[in-house]
């Protein structure tokens, strides 16, 4: 226990000690959290008027980039299965960053869910016994229990792993083995019940289809690990910790096959919406060529149709065989599925209205500067814990230092 | 590719988490934090505009309606009322009308009859206190008069802003949607804290002051039945409707979803809802579907009646019908 506060303690000054560029990165992203912390309060005290959102359109930004990161974080998964069931040894250098960052993804969630409610300070309603859970009813209790889950999951492992190499101790097994072959279930289950909120709304035609899940799980099987990828250069580049282009180029692979059942549920979607001229289509019509004279995410739809295009053209050819073509590709990957899940899946649900009448959406300023907020506070704690992490990994920190390598 | 890197954690960074803290860094570190703590007050002084009053104690630990006392909701009423005319200079009588044994309330709609004037909506208004800017803003009322082409009900190609020197004109009907009192109802299933839910009489209410403001029912409700309060109600002190009820027609805090209840204050109490006695074609029909001699079951067993997306199931308490 002594040991653990000792191992505490050290992490905490730990985090308050680099050099001036991480000095320099982390007061950035403070800055900018910052700034959306106060978006936030303008929001809190006003109300949502502040946002953009309307009756017609009742969810917007926040819960287009909660869709999104759910996916992310499950993603983390495609390390954990190459690692500990095709026991890849390559592939447990990495797998604790994917555990890292599907930790500071999920906080980002509950976030995005937090800042959209209209009275978040009444939280507890749903937490028995001070409130009443509408379990298993909503499906929305069910995904408060499968991210809070999966996070719990998360900081277990990774924790638990980490202060075990502090330690300089071999982890036993039983404390975490099942763990993780839970938390691969469960991965997939946190985005099959995110797509099911949507899903399960047979008022909503655009939504009310079996394919979101499995599409929802594809391109989260590329975002994730084309964030992962682009993440993993930074570590090698700018810490201490080797990382070899094996674990890089599995992933390329795992997107690669990701990214072309992705295009090819995308395709099916499509040919279904649009060979018959059912009413039902007319979500998709206003998607991608605009109705009745809107067309405000047209544009939108179209870029990350091009994008999504120029990662899959890429990934299939030998450029991405080069780290510099494989960057396009991952970048070109995750804006284009940013844009069609989070904006692609959401607006067009409400428009039309159930109703038939087209009310349009695009985010106010503070809504954005609340999801920029949001996206430095993950991006922070992302890098927080991997300046905490990397040390513990390569053995500079470590619980008897006298031992230490890196004082020569 | 070099794999020489520069390094943030350097061992001598390393070295000084295994030191003792000195008088500079410790200098050094509250420095930062007494900035930082800056920046964060700075960040949330937003906060201070918060009226007094707004987030209580009482409110927080406040139980779900169905749990609360006899004697707490008698306190909460009160407490309404006050709050009510502290803010809006009207004091209102809050009472908490139960729903009536061998009553369920139906709903029908003569499309025959109806000429798309929209006293309805604005009838809606008065009676409700729903937010609005001026007369003219019927946005939160809780009905949607749709202007329909005839020849077809289709709602892809209807109007619910339409607005011509007279109504009707020639080539269109009316349509007015508002909640359907679903027997299935999609957004009570939804509401993860079951702020909503569905009363013996067959009416959905909403507990305002359970609802956590998430809209998952109002993405739900297949009929756009349900309006959220984006801000803190505006209404004029002279419109104030003062005959209140605490499960419909009292005026809202912000950030809560808000519906239609056949008017509840009225219906619950022996009067017709205020649509339907505002409206000069008499299209409206409202009653008791449990008594077999009723109005609404005459309609329902004798006319032609339409149900609005009987395809998603929602098993509404609302119908419409024609003459000829």
């Amino acid at each position: 226990m002594r040991d653990y506060v000792t191992f505490l303690f050290r992490v905490w000054r730990l985090s308050f000690q680099g050099s001036w560029k991480f000095y320099a990165w982390m007061t950035l992203l403070s800055a900018v959290s910052l700034l959306g912390l106060n978006a936030y309060a303008h929001q809190f005290v006003q109300g949502l008027q502040t946002s953009n959102m309307t009756n017609q359109v009742s969810w917007g930004a926040y819960i287009a980039n909660f869709t999104f990161l759910v996916g992310v974080a499950a993603a983390a998964v495609m390390l954990v299965i190459p690692a500990y069931i095709y026991k890849k040894e390559y592939m447990h250098e990495v797998v604790l960053f994917g555990e890292l960052l599907a930790i500071a993804v999920i906080v980002m969630c509950l976030l995005f869910v937090t800042v959209d409610l209209g009275h978040p300070e009444r939280f507890h309603h749903m937490i028995p016994p001070f409130g009443i859970f509408n379990f298993p009813g909503s499906i929305l209790s069910w995904d408060v229990i499968v991210l809070n889950g999966y996070l719990l999951l998360n900081m277990h492992i990774a924790g638990y792993l980490l202060y075990c190499r502090y330690q300089r101790r071999k982890p036993t097994k039983t404390f975490y083995i099942p763990f993780v072959f839970l938390s691969i279930v469960w991965a997939v289950s946190i985005h099959t019940v995110t797509a099911f909120l949507y899903v399960g709304l047979a008022g909503r035609s655009y939504w009310h289809h079996p394919l979101v899940p499995s599409r929802f799980l594809a391109s989260a099987f590329v975002a994730g690990p084309s964030l992962m990828i682009l993440a993993f250069q930074v570590i090698r580049r700018v810490t201490r910790y080797y990382i070899g282009d094996q674990p890089i180029f599995t992933l390329r692979m795992i997107m690669t096959v990701a990214m072309v059942i992705n295009m090819f549920l995308l395709g099916c979607e499509l040919f279904t919406e649009f060979y018959s001229p059912t009413q039902h289509a007319a979500a998709a019509h206003y998607l991608y060529f605009g109705l009745h004279g809107h067309h405000a995410l047209v544009p939108w739809i179209w870029s990350a149709m091009a994008l999504d295009f120029v990662g899959l053209a890429l990934l299939i050819s030998p450029l991405s065989r080069r780290i510099a073509g494989l960057n396009i590709a991952c970048v070109a990957c995750f804006i284009g599925i940013w844009i069609e899940k989070g904006f692609g899946l959401i607006i067009p649900g409400f428009v039309p209205s159930s109703l038939g009448q087209i009310v349009e959406y695009l985010p106010s300023l503070n809504e954005t500067l609340v999801c920029l907020g949001i996206w430095a506070f993950g991006l922070l704690l992302f890098s927080w814990m991997l300046h905490v992490a990397i040390p513990i990994m390569n053995g500079s920190l470590r619980a008897q230092p006298e031992l230490s390598t890196t004082n020569p | 590719m070099s794999h020489e890197p520069e390094n943030s954690v350097s061992p001598k960074t390393i070295e000084q988490v295994y030191q003792p803290m000195n008088r500079r860094t410790f200098l050094k570190g509250t420095a930062a934090a007494m900035v930082g703590m800056a920046g964060l007050v700075a960040a949330l002084k937003p906060l201070l505009a918060l009226e007094r009053g707004e987030v209580t104690l009482h409110d927080l630990l406040q139980k779900h309606y169905r749990e609360l006392s006899p004697a707490d909701l008698e306190r909460i009423r009160k407490s309404l009322e006050a709050k009510c005319e502290a803010e809006y200079g009207v004091r209102p009588t809050i009472k908490d009308l139960k729903p009536l044994d061998g009553v369920g309330f139906g709903y029908a709609l003569n499309l025959t009859r109806c000429i798309g004037c929209r006293k309805c909506a604005h009838a809606c208004l008065a009676e409700n206190n729903q937010s609005r800017e001026d007369a003219n803003d019927i946005e939160m009322s809780y009905i949607r008069v749709l202007e329909m082409n005839k020849g077809a009900i289709n709602l892809e190609t209807s109007n619910a802003y339409y607005d011509p020197e007279k109504v009707p004109q020639k080539d269109k009907y009316y349509m007015p949607v508002q909640c359907h009192q679903c027997a299935q109802s999609p957004c009570t299933k939804v509401c993860p804290v079951q702020a909503t839910w569905q009363e013996k009489d067959g009416l959905v209410v909403v507990d305002y002051n359970w609802c956590i403001g998430c809209r998952y029912c109002m993405a739900a409700c297949p009929y756009d039945a349900r309006r959220f309060n984006f801000k803190k109600p505006t209404i004029k002190p002279e419109a104030i409707n003062r005959e209140q009820s605490y499960l419909s027609n009292r005026i809202r805090p912000k950030g809560v979803v808000e519906k239609c209840t056949f008017c509840l204050q009225r219906t619950r109490a022996g009067k017709y809802p205020a649509c339907l006695e505002v409206c000069p074609t008499g299209a409206r029909v409202f009653g008791n579907l449990l008594d077999p001699n009723s109005e609404i079951n005459y309609i329902l067993n004798n006319k032609r009646v339409y149900i609005l997306k009987e395809d998603v199931g929602t098993q509404p308490r609302f119908y419409y019908f024609f003459d000829k």
